[in-house]
C-alpha cells in the first residue's frame, strides 16, 4: 500500500491505494464522492469522468497512484459557492438535458471541459465531443441543447 | 486486475532501470492497458509509469523540417500544439474521444501497434523515426505485424521524429463504437516522391500501399488511384466490415485523403 495526497475540489485529502487501485475507486469508496458513475469500467460510457489536472480524464482508467499530487475536480465540485448549481448543472435542468441522471456528472464535466476549449461550439462540434459519453435515455438532443445554451446561444432551433 | 507494483520514475534513466526487473510493463496513458488489465489479459509484476518523465514530453520542429514529438506526449497536446504539420494534429484531435486524448500518448500507440491505431499510419506515411532510450528505427523496420513491433523488452519509445511534408491528409472511416478506424489512411507527398500507410484493414497491421505511391508520385490526384485495387485476401473481417469492404474502404479513403491533401 502507498499513499497518495491529492486536491479533491479544492480540499486536500489522502488515501491508502494499492498499485492497482482505479482513481474512480478512491473517490467512491475511499473518499465517498459517488458522484462519479462507474458505467461500463471498460473505458467506453463516459459516467466516470473528472478533470485531472484541469484536463478531461476517465477516472476508470487512470491509476489512483497516476493522480498522486494532482488537483482533482469532481460534479462534486461543480455547484456554486453557495450551493446553487453551476451554470451547465442549470441549462441540463432548464432544458432537460438528463432522465434517469446517471450519465449526468459524465456529460457535465465534459461539457465543462469544451466549453473551456471552445466557448460558442457548433451543435455539430458538441456533438462530436460527446462521443466518449454514453446517455441511454435521453437520445442526446437535450444534452446537445442544455450544453449549447449554457454557452449563451440560442437553442430555439437545436438539436431537432 | 492482478496484484502489481507501481513505479513513476521522473528520467528516462530510471525507467529504463525499473523496466529491467522481471516481468516490468511500460505504462503509457493506459487507455488499452489498463482495460486490457482489467480483464487480466496481461500479467505484469510491476507497472512502470512513463507520465512523469519531463524529457518524454512536448513538441518540437528541427532542423530538418522533422515535427519531433516526446514518446510521452498525449494525443491532445499534439492536436494544440503540432500546427506545423497540420494533418498530424488532425490525426491526433480525432483519435478515441476527448478523455482519451488527454492521457494516451503517441509512444503508447507506436508500441502497441494495433492494427486499427491512427499513428502507426502516419509514421509508415511519413517514414517517421522511432526514437528509443538505446536506439533510432525507422518507421519502415519497427512495425512487425499485428501488435507486433521491434522494440525489443523493456526499450522504451522517448520521442518520434515526423517528417513534414508538402502536402498531407489522413481519412478514417470511423467505427463509432470502439472509436478506433475502421480503416484509414494516411497520405503524404514529399519532394521525393509520395507515401501511403493504411491502418485497420490488413491481418498483418499497417501496411504501405506501394502501388498507390507510384501512381501518386507520378500524379498527384485521386484520379491516379483509378482502377487501383487491393486484394481482399488477408484483410481483417469482422462484423462490422468484410475483407472485401475493407479492401475497397482503402481505395476509397485514399481518394479522399488526395483530395483534401490537393486542397
Amino acid at each position: 500500500m502507498a499513499q497518495i495526497s491529492i486536491t479533491i475540489n479544492g480540499k486536500s485529502a489522502s488515501a491508502e491505494v494499492e498499485g492497482r487501485t482505479l482513481l474512480s475507486e478512491v473517490l467512491r469508496d475511499g473518499l465517498r464522492l459517488t458522484g462519479t458513475h462507474i458505467g461500463c469500467d471498460t473505458s467506453q460510457c463516459g459516467a466516470c469522468l473528472v478533470h485531472v489536472n484541469g484536463q478531461l480524464a476517465k477516472s476508470c482508467t487512470m491509476l489512483a497512484l497516476e493522480a498522486d499530487g494532482a488537483e482533482v475536480r469532481t460534479i462534486e465540485g461543480m455547484a456554486n459557492d453557495d450551493g446553487s448549481l453551476g451554470d451547465i448543472q442549470q441549462a441540463f435542468q432548464d432544458h432537460h438535458g438528463l432522465q434517469c441522471g446517471f450519465c449526468t456528472p459524465g456529460m457535465i464535466m465534459a461539457a465543462t471541459s469544451l466549453l473551456r476549449e471552445n466557448p460558442k461550439p457548433t451543435e455539430a462540434e458538441v456533438r462530436a465531443y460527446l462521443e466518449g459519453n454514453m446517455c441511454r435515455c435521453t437520445g442526446y438532443h437535450n444534452i446537445i441543447k442544455a450544453i449549447m445554451a449554457a454557452s449563451g446561444q440560442d437553442v430555439t432551433l437545436a438539436a431537432h | 486486475m492482478y496484484a502489481f507494483d507501481f513505479e513513476r520514475p521522473s528520467t528516462i534513466a530510471d525507467a529504463a532501470k525499473a523496466l529491467a526487473q522481471d516481468d516490468a510493463q511500460a505504462l503509457g496513458g493506459g487507455q488499452t492497458l489498463i482495460p486490457t488489465l482489467k480483464q487480466r489479459l496481461a500479467m505484469p509484476t510491476v507497472l512502470v509509469s512513463l507520465s512523469s518523465i519531463p524529457e518524454m514530453r512536448g513538441i518540437c520542429r528541427s532542423d530538418a523540417n522533422a515535427l519531433c514529438i516526446g514518446g510521452a506526449t498525449p494525443h491532445a497536446v499534439v492536436a494544440r500544439d503540432g500546427g506545423a504539420f497540420p494533418a498530424l494534429a488532425d490525426l491526433a484531435g480525432h483519435i478515441g474521444d476527448p478523455a482519451v486524448r488527454t492521457r494516451g500518448t503517441v509512444g503508447g500507440s507506436l508500441a502497441n501497434n494495433d492494427p486499427a491505431a491512427c499513428y502507426p499510419a502516419a509514421a509508415l506515411a511519413t517514414g517517421a523515426t522511432i526514437i528509443t532510450n538505446t536506439r533510432q528505427i525507422a518507421a519502415d523496420d519497427f512495425f512487425d505485424g499485428m501488435f507486433g513491433t521491434a522494440l525489443e523488452e523493456g526499450e522504451i519509445i522517448t520521442e518520434v521524429q515526423f517528417p513534414i511534408p508538402q502536402a498531407a491528409s489522413y481519412q478514417k472511416f470511423n467505427q463509432p463504437a470502439s472509436r478506433f478506424a475502421l480503416t484509414g489512411v494516411m497520405v503524404c507527398r514529399y519532394a521525393s516522391g509520395v507515401r501511403v500507410g493504411v491502418t485497420g484493414a490488413s491481418e498483418d497491421g499497417v501496411f504501405r500501399w506501394a502501388e498507390a505511391e507510384a501512381a501518386l508520385s507520378n500524379s498527384f490526384a485521386a484520379s491516379a488511384l483509378d482502377g487501383l485495387t487491393l486484394d481482399a485476401e488477408g484483410m481483417l473481417g469482422d462484423i462490422h466490415g468484410a475483407p472485401q469492404y475493407r479492401a475497397h474502404l482503402v481505395t476509397v479513403m485514399a481518394k479522399r485523403a488526395v483530395e483534401e491533401a490537393a486542397t
